[in-house]
């Protein structure tokens, strides 16, 4: 089975993580690298390391005739609007690593498998696939009334495209909490924290919880544990700071998420658990598409 | 007496004064605040939860109000001021703010940590096109040396502020540091970008500081009835007005109606008096947020460990506005290691 053939826009942080990540993936080939700018570090390192390059943009290649099997988008909430349509109609899949939301979210560790058969899949934000892992993991065992998140992130770990899209982001991470974390209502709030050396990401999650009996407390606890070492299987430095406090109906869960220092060094574990996500879903549907076909 | 300064003063009592009531006032309490202040002269009148629209929340408290209910009883109270929110990006919204003009808010102050402007370019643009009095608000200036404060004040301001500030959010400030920077930002921005400055009075100076500032170049400076707010409080409304009145500032606020709102309507509804408790004096001592106040004495108290050693340990790791997670985290860190 040929890997499939992937390209990568926006050359920026995420999109330059995405490429070291998918260099090392048995299903996919990163191909193409498309961004803006030519003088970015991005763009450098992708030719460097032998993919194609463009600074013309998506519609650039997609004119030049190029159609890869899948096109993962890095750029901005705005851009990928542009670039959902011209996907769409080039018949090609999307897996958009922007908080546009156009397509149905995919958290990685909750709904991996729910969505692919759909042309475009929204991988909803960093701290989305890192905090509504453990909604889900409350709400599986207990009714959650109400969720609410606070990621934190070192301000290196920010791009532009990450600071023009903080409404986006708070917006899309707070209807994944409901949708696929189960909450009935929820709420997300992102802090950037200019620290030297940068903090590692942070993110605390709030649950607020239909009963509080001892049994349910013990359940949901070795449910978030379990939910823990399940995300460590795609993002192995994602941990829990210390063990989740309940008070009266409430538990508050905080987590920290060390990357592997693929791109930016290991502090920016948000990339990581982003592109991981990423990554993972492309897998699960190359490997769909392989048995679709057979 | 002839004056040397003029300046606009926003009261902030209903915003900052909300943490100092766990952003527990009602609509009864906004009315009452509100129309009190109407008649002092502030120009400004800044209402919302304490950390801004949207800030109701677990991390930093629910408000004891609706969001619309709370803005709409002070717009309906205010006659003459201009009643402007607080919106920190990444908490609250372009969406929130469209609400709150329909509330009847007139202006926005959109506040990011002292090195992160460039998140506000999106509301500041937004509240332009909204046709709002538009205040860029750099938290934690302490933190942050006076070249790159430029730089981020000069992006507010192009992105279309009317008035950047120096604030002081853990009342770390001396009068010095003041005047370095509030002068730096005045030359540095073109004439019509107003500069002011926010205090808190954690290590006692907020007067003072308020003061240099004026004498600077800050044109809008920000007060609380009473001190009402994070922390030690901010600079007290009716000390402030005083004191300029003796050494030559027409805040356009009256001494005496000052006086008797911060006494007779803002001293009863306080939940503890605005002093310079340890708590409050570690705060500016170690610059850790003002707003962190109550949620560290609670942590403190719920991990019996002393407070002061949690708020100088988050000061230690350089925490911003916003972090109030952080308490309970190094809370719970300080009691294992002494367990």
């Amino acid at each position: 089975m040929p890997k499939l053939a992937a390209a990568i826009v926006g050359s920026g942080n995420i999109g330059t993580d995405l490429m070291i990540k998918l260099q090392r993936s048995e299903w996919i080939e990163p191909r193409w690298m498309i961004g803006i700018d030519p003088e970015s570090d991005g763009l450098r390192r992708a030719k460097h390391a032998g993919l194609e390059v463009s600074a013309e943009g998506l519609a650039a290649i997609l004119n030049a005739g190029i159609r890869p099997d899948v096109v993962f988008d890095a750029t901005s909430a705005k851009a990928h609007v542009r670039h959902a349509k011209l996907l769409r109609e080039a018949g090609i899949q999307a897996i958009d690593l922007t908080p546009a939301a156009r397509g149905p979210y995919v958290i990685a560790a909750v709904n991996l498998q729910e969505h692919l058969d759909s042309p475009n899949v929204n991988m909803v934000t960093c701290g989305g696939q890192a905090t509504v892992p453990i909604v889900h993991a409350v709400s599986r065992v207990v009714g959650v009334s109400y969720a609410e998140i606070v990621a934190t992130i070192s301000s290196k770990s920010a791009g532009p495209g990450t600071r023009a899209n903080i409404d986006e982001f708070t917006e899309t991470t707070s209807r994944a909490i409901e949708t696929i974390g189960g909450a009935r209502r929820g709420k997300a709030i992102i802090i950037l924290n200019p620290a030297e050396p940068p903090i590692l990401m942070r993110d605390t999650i709030y649950c607020l919880m239909d009963e509080t009996a001892d049994d349910v407390k013990d359940k949901v606890l070795a449910s978030i544990h379990e939910m823990v070492q399940h995300v460590q299987t795609y993002v192995p430095g994602y941990r829990l700071n210390r063990e989740p406090i309940f008070r009266d109906n409430l538990v508050s869960i905080s987590i920290e998420v060390e990357g592997l220092g693929d791109y930016l060094p290991v502090y920016a574990g948000n990339l990581d658990i982003m592109t991981a996500a990423a990554v993972k879903f492309a897998e699960e549907y190359a490997k769909h598409r392989a048995a679709v076909s057979q | 007496m002839a004056y040397k300064y003029r300046i606009e003063v926003t009261d902030v009592t209903l915003r900052d004064g909300m943490h100092a009531v766990r952003h527990q006032f009602s609509v009864e309490d906004a009315r009452a605040i509100a129309s009190a202040l109407d008649g002092t002269g502030v120009a400004l009148i800044e209402a919302a939860h304490g950390d801004g629209l949207g800030g109701s929340s677990v991390q930093y408290g629910f408000a004891k109000e609706e969001e619309a209910d709370y803005l709409q009883a002070v717009c309906s109270s205010v006659q003459n001021a201009k009643v402007v929110a607080l919106l920190l990006p990444g908490i609250g919204t372009v969406e929130d703010l469209k609400h709150a003009v329909e509330y009847g808010i007139r202006g926005v102050r959109v506040a990011t940590h002292s090195t992160e402007a460039d998140i506000s370019a999106q509301h500041i643009e937004e509240g332009r096109k909204l046709g709002l009095d538009v205040v860029g608000f750099l938290m934690m200036s302490h933190m942050t040396d006076v070249d790159r404060l430029v730089e981020e004040a000069r992006k507010m301001a192009t992105y279309g502020a009317h008035a950047v500030y120096i604030v002081d959010s853990a009342g770390a400030m001396l009068m010095d540091e003041v005047r370095r920077k509030v002068s730096a930002l005045r030359s540095a921005l073109p004439d019509e970008v107003q500069v002011g400055f926010h205090a808190h009075n954690n290590l006692g100076v907020s007067v003072a500081n308020s003061i240099a500032a004026v004498e600077e170049g800050a044109y809008r400076i920000d007060a609380s009835l009473g001190g009402l707010g994070a922390g030690a409080g901010n600079t007290p409304l009716e000390v402030f007005v005083a004191a300029c009145e003796k050494c030559g500032i027409d805040t356009g606020v009256s001494l005496y109606p000052a006086m008797d709102a911060a006494e007779d309507v803002v001293r009863p509804r306080m939940h503890r008096p605005i002093i310079t408790d340890r708590t409050a004096l570690t705060l500016g001592y170690a610059g850790v947020y003002s707003s962190f106040l109550l949620h560290a004495q609670h942590a403190a108290k719920l991990f019996s460990v002393d407070v002061r050693d949690v708020l100088v340990e988050l000061g230690n790791r350089r925490v911003v506005g916003g972090q109030e997670d952080m308490i309970v985290d190094v809370a719970y860190e300080i009691a294992h290691r002494q367990a």
